[in-house]
Protein backbone atom coordinates (compact mmCIF):
# COMPACT_ATOMS: atom_id res chain seq x y z
CA UNK A 1 0.00 0.00 0.00
CA UNK A 2 1.39 3.21 -1.33
CA UNK A 3 1.87 5.72 1.67
CA UNK A 4 2.82 9.33 2.68
CA UNK A 5 6.06 7.86 3.82
CA UNK A 6 7.33 6.50 0.36
CA UNK A 7 6.41 9.91 -1.10
CA UNK A 8 7.89 12.11 1.53
CA UNK A 9 11.37 9.41 1.25
CA UNK A 10 11.58 9.79 -2.46
CA UNK A 11 10.98 13.63 -2.85
CA UNK A 12 13.98 13.85 0.33
CA UNK A 13 16.35 11.61 -2.16
CA UNK A 14 15.57 13.56 -4.81
CA UNK A 15 15.89 16.97 -3.36
CA UNK A 16 19.70 15.62 -1.83
CA UNK A 17 20.41 14.59 -4.83
CA UNK A 18 20.14 18.03 -6.32
CA UNK A 19 21.39 19.69 -3.26
CA UNK A 20 24.72 17.50 -4.15
CA UNK A 21 24.58 19.03 -7.83
CA UNK A 22 24.24 22.37 -7.01
CA UNK A 23 27.14 22.21 -4.39
CA UNK A 24 29.32 20.24 -6.55
CA UNK A 25 28.68 20.64 -10.10
CA UNK A 26 31.54 23.44 -11.21
CA UNK A 27 29.62 24.01 -14.76
CA UNK A 28 26.49 26.37 -14.50
CA UNK A 29 24.27 24.67 -16.60
CA UNK A 30 24.90 21.66 -14.57
CA UNK A 31 23.85 23.94 -11.32
CA UNK A 32 20.56 25.06 -12.91
CA UNK A 33 19.67 21.51 -13.72
CA UNK A 34 20.11 20.70 -10.52
CA UNK A 35 17.92 23.22 -8.99
CA UNK A 36 15.30 22.38 -11.16
CA UNK A 37 15.59 18.92 -9.60
CA UNK A 38 15.45 20.46 -6.16
CA UNK A 39 12.16 22.31 -7.29
CA UNK A 40 10.48 19.35 -8.80
CA UNK A 41 11.53 16.93 -5.11
CA UNK A 42 9.19 19.98 -3.36
CA UNK A 43 6.50 19.45 -6.16
CA UNK A 44 6.23 15.44 -5.31
CA UNK A 45 6.45 16.55 -1.50
CA UNK A 46 3.47 19.07 -1.93
CA UNK A 47 1.34 16.63 -4.34
CA UNK A 48 1.52 13.93 -1.91
CA UNK A 49 0.64 15.68 0.89
CA UNK A 50 -2.12 17.34 -1.18
CA UNK A 51 -3.40 13.66 -1.92
CA UNK A 52 -2.61 11.81 1.46
CA UNK A 53 -3.55 14.48 4.11
CA UNK A 54 -5.25 17.94 2.47
CA UNK A 55 -8.84 15.83 1.57
CA UNK A 56 -11.17 17.49 -0.34
CA UNK A 57 -8.91 21.07 -0.53
CA UNK A 58 -6.18 20.06 -2.81
CA UNK A 59 -4.24 23.17 -2.06
CA UNK A 60 -0.92 21.13 -2.86
CA UNK A 61 -1.77 20.76 -5.99
CA UNK A 62 -2.42 24.58 -6.64
CA UNK A 63 0.79 25.47 -5.00
CA UNK A 64 2.94 22.59 -7.50
CA UNK A 65 0.99 24.98 -10.42
CA UNK A 66 2.34 27.88 -9.14
CA UNK A 67 6.18 26.27 -8.38
CA UNK A 68 6.03 25.22 -11.90
CA UNK A 69 5.39 28.50 -13.27
CA UNK A 70 8.20 30.25 -11.12
CA UNK A 71 10.31 27.15 -12.12
CA UNK A 72 9.39 27.91 -16.23
CA UNK A 73 10.13 31.72 -15.37
CA UNK A 74 13.58 30.78 -12.97
CA UNK A 75 14.57 28.77 -15.99
CA UNK A 76 14.38 31.23 -19.14
CA UNK A 77 16.27 34.13 -17.26
CA UNK A 78 18.54 32.15 -15.72
CA UNK A 79 19.35 30.67 -19.39
CA UNK A 80 19.66 34.54 -20.65
CA UNK A 81 21.92 35.08 -17.94
CA UNK A 82 23.79 32.62 -18.59
CA UNK A 83 24.41 33.55 -22.27
CA UNK A 84 25.30 36.76 -21.16
CA UNK A 85 27.90 35.34 -18.64
CA UNK A 86 29.08 33.69 -21.47
CA UNK A 87 29.78 36.19 -23.79
CA UNK A 88 31.00 38.80 -21.39
CA UNK A 89 33.44 36.46 -19.78
CA UNK A 90 34.13 33.67 -21.34
CA UNK A 91 33.46 30.96 -19.16
CA UNK A 92 30.90 29.30 -18.00
CA UNK A 93 32.73 27.74 -14.86
CA UNK A 94 31.50 28.35 -11.47
CA UNK A 95 34.66 29.11 -10.02
CA UNK A 96 35.76 31.31 -12.27
CA UNK A 97 32.33 33.71 -12.20
CA UNK A 98 33.29 35.25 -9.02
CA UNK A 99 33.03 39.27 -9.20
CA UNK A 100 30.16 39.18 -6.41
CA UNK A 101 32.14 37.45 -4.03
CA UNK A 102 33.58 39.76 -1.40
CA UNK B 1 -0.35 -3.31 -4.05
CA UNK B 2 -0.16 -2.30 -8.52
CA UNK B 3 0.20 1.10 -7.33
CA UNK B 4 3.96 -0.23 -4.75
CA UNK B 5 5.03 -1.47 -7.59
CA UNK B 6 4.70 1.17 -10.12
CA UNK B 7 5.71 3.90 -7.45
CA UNK B 8 8.81 1.92 -7.28
CA UNK B 9 9.05 1.95 -10.79
CA UNK B 10 8.30 5.68 -11.44
CA UNK B 11 10.74 6.31 -8.28
CA UNK B 12 13.83 4.38 -9.72
CA UNK B 13 13.20 6.32 -13.33
CA UNK B 14 13.13 9.58 -11.05
CA UNK B 15 16.06 8.92 -8.85
CA UNK B 16 17.88 7.29 -11.41
CA UNK B 17 17.41 10.57 -13.77
CA UNK B 18 18.85 12.52 -10.78
CA UNK B 19 22.08 10.59 -10.31
CA UNK B 20 22.46 10.62 -14.13
CA UNK B 21 22.11 14.58 -13.75
CA UNK B 22 24.63 15.61 -11.23
CA UNK B 23 26.61 12.40 -12.23
CA UNK B 24 27.52 12.60 -16.02
CA UNK B 25 30.14 14.47 -17.73
CA UNK B 26 28.37 15.15 -20.40
CA UNK B 27 26.02 18.78 -20.32
CA UNK B 28 23.94 17.28 -23.14
CA UNK B 29 23.29 13.78 -21.93
CA UNK B 30 22.83 15.85 -18.12
CA UNK B 31 20.07 17.65 -19.44
CA UNK B 32 18.62 14.26 -21.18
CA UNK B 33 18.51 12.76 -17.92
CA UNK B 34 17.08 15.30 -16.58
CA UNK B 35 14.11 14.66 -18.81
CA UNK B 36 14.12 10.91 -17.73
CA UNK B 37 14.09 12.04 -14.00
CA UNK B 38 10.97 14.60 -14.73
CA UNK B 39 8.98 12.04 -16.60
CA UNK B 40 9.38 9.71 -13.56
CA UNK B 41 8.12 12.86 -11.19
CA UNK B 42 4.91 13.03 -13.61
CA UNK B 43 4.81 9.15 -13.88
CA UNK B 44 4.29 9.65 -9.71
CA UNK B 45 2.28 12.72 -9.95
CA UNK B 46 -0.23 10.22 -11.62
CA UNK B 47 0.21 7.34 -8.94
CA UNK B 48 -0.94 10.52 -5.98
CA UNK B 49 -3.67 11.72 -8.21
CA UNK B 50 -2.68 14.30 -10.01
CA UNK B 51 -3.17 14.15 -13.52
CA UNK B 52 -3.45 18.02 -14.53
CA UNK B 53 0.21 18.33 -13.01
CA UNK B 54 1.42 15.29 -14.50
CA UNK B 55 0.06 16.70 -18.04
CA UNK B 56 1.82 19.95 -17.09
CA UNK B 57 4.80 18.31 -16.15
CA UNK B 58 5.44 16.34 -19.43
CA UNK B 59 4.33 19.73 -21.43
CA UNK B 60 6.39 21.94 -19.88
CA UNK B 61 9.32 20.01 -19.03
CA UNK B 62 9.41 17.83 -21.64
CA UNK B 63 8.81 20.36 -24.28
CA UNK B 64 9.90 23.29 -23.34
CA UNK B 65 12.19 23.44 -20.71
CA UNK B 66 14.31 20.85 -21.97
CA UNK B 67 14.43 22.54 -25.13
CA UNK B 68 15.20 25.67 -23.94
CA UNK B 69 18.37 24.28 -21.90
CA UNK B 70 19.54 22.18 -25.39
CA UNK B 71 19.20 25.42 -27.28
CA UNK B 72 21.32 27.58 -24.48
CA UNK B 73 24.21 24.32 -24.68
CA UNK B 74 24.18 24.86 -28.45
CA UNK B 75 24.53 28.71 -28.68
CA UNK B 76 27.94 28.80 -25.67
CA UNK B 77 29.84 25.78 -26.75
CA UNK B 78 30.43 24.99 -23.41
CA UNK B 79 33.55 23.40 -23.10
CA UNK B 80 34.24 20.22 -21.36
CA UNK B 81 36.65 21.41 -18.28
CA UNK B 82 39.62 19.64 -18.19
CA UNK B 83 39.70 17.39 -15.34
CA UNK B 84 37.00 16.84 -12.83
CA UNK B 85 33.59 18.39 -13.15
CA UNK B 86 33.09 18.87 -9.60
CA UNK B 87 34.98 21.63 -7.73
CA UNK B 88 37.18 21.34 -4.40
CA UNK B 89 34.37 21.11 -2.27
CA UNK B 90 32.93 17.83 -3.27
CA UNK B 91 33.42 15.77 -0.73
CA UNK B 92 31.28 18.49 1.41
CA UNK B 93 28.70 18.70 -0.70
CA UNK B 94 28.56 14.80 -0.65
CA UNK B 95 28.24 14.69 3.18
CA UNK B 96 25.91 17.87 3.65
CA UNK B 97 23.44 16.24 0.86
CA UNK B 98 23.53 12.59 2.06
CA UNK B 99 23.29 14.21 5.70
CA UNK B 100 20.05 16.06 5.08
CA UNK B 101 18.50 12.98 3.58
CA UNK B 102 19.30 10.59 6.67
CA UNK B 103 18.29 13.30 9.09
CA UNK B 104 14.63 13.89 7.04
CA UNK B 105 14.51 10.01 6.71
CA UNK B 106 15.07 10.00 10.33
CA UNK B 107 12.09 12.42 11.20
CA UNK B 108 10.08 10.27 8.96
CA UNK B 109 10.52 7.68 10.62
CA UNK B 110 9.80 8.81 13.89
CA UNK B 111 6.66 11.06 13.00
CA UNK B 112 3.24 9.67 13.67
CA UNK B 113 3.27 8.18 10.39
CA UNK B 114 0.68 8.60 7.96
CA UNK B 115 -2.63 7.30 9.06
CA UNK B 116 -3.99 4.81 5.89
CA UNK B 117 -6.97 6.98 4.56
CA UNK B 118 -8.10 6.93 1.42
CA UNK B 119 -6.47 8.69 -1.10
CA UNK B 120 -8.63 11.60 -3.12
CA UNK B 121 -7.55 14.07 -5.92
CA UNK B 122 -9.79 17.06 -7.51
CA UNK B 123 -10.78 16.54 -10.83
CA UNK B 124 -9.08 18.67 -13.49
CA UNK B 125 -12.46 20.61 -13.28
CA UNK B 126 -12.72 21.64 -9.71
CA UNK B 127 -8.73 22.71 -10.00
CA UNK B 128 -9.69 25.03 -12.47
CA UNK B 129 -12.56 26.20 -11.11
CA UNK B 130 -10.51 26.98 -7.78
CA UNK B 131 -7.50 28.14 -9.81
CA UNK B 132 -9.68 30.77 -11.23
CA UNK B 133 -11.96 31.79 -8.53
CA UNK B 134 -10.59 31.43 -5.00
CA UNK B 135 -6.86 31.71 -6.27
CA UNK B 136 -7.52 34.37 -9.14
CA UNK B 137 -5.03 36.91 -7.99
CA UNK B 138 -2.03 34.67 -7.38
CA UNK B 139 -2.97 33.22 -10.43
CA UNK B 140 -2.94 37.06 -12.37
CA UNK B 141 0.28 37.72 -10.34
CA UNK B 142 2.34 34.22 -12.02
CA UNK B 143 1.23 35.38 -15.43
CA UNK B 144 2.62 39.11 -14.84
CA UNK B 145 5.66 37.44 -13.66
CA UNK B 146 5.95 35.28 -16.63
CA UNK B 147 5.50 38.64 -18.79
CA UNK B 148 8.67 40.04 -16.23
CA UNK B 149 10.76 37.04 -17.22
CA UNK B 150 10.02 37.26 -20.82
CA UNK B 151 10.76 40.93 -21.44
CA UNK B 152 13.70 40.33 -19.20
CA UNK B 153 15.37 37.33 -21.10
CA UNK B 154 14.86 39.36 -24.49
CA UNK B 155 16.79 42.22 -23.10
CA UNK B 156 19.10 40.39 -21.15
CA UNK B 157 20.37 37.45 -24.11
CA UNK B 158 19.93 40.65 -27.03
CA UNK B 159 23.18 40.93 -28.48
CA UNK B 160 24.86 43.69 -28.72
CA UNK B 161 24.75 46.28 -25.61
CA UNK B 162 28.55 46.62 -23.61
CA UNK B 163 30.74 44.51 -24.07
Amino acid sequence: MLTLVHVQVLSAGLFCIGLYGVLARRNVVLVLLAIELMLNAVNVNLVGIAAFVDHGKYLGQIIAIFVITVAAAEVGLALAIILRLYRNKGTANVDQLDLMKW
Amino acid sequence: MTSLVLFYLAGALALGGAVGVVGTRNVVHAALFLLVSLMGVAGIFLLVFAEFLALVQVLLYGGAIIIVVLFALMLTRLQDFGGSMENRQWPIAALAALGLFFVIAFALARSRGSEETERLGPGVQELGRSLFTQWAIPFEVASVLLLVALIGAIVIARAGGRE
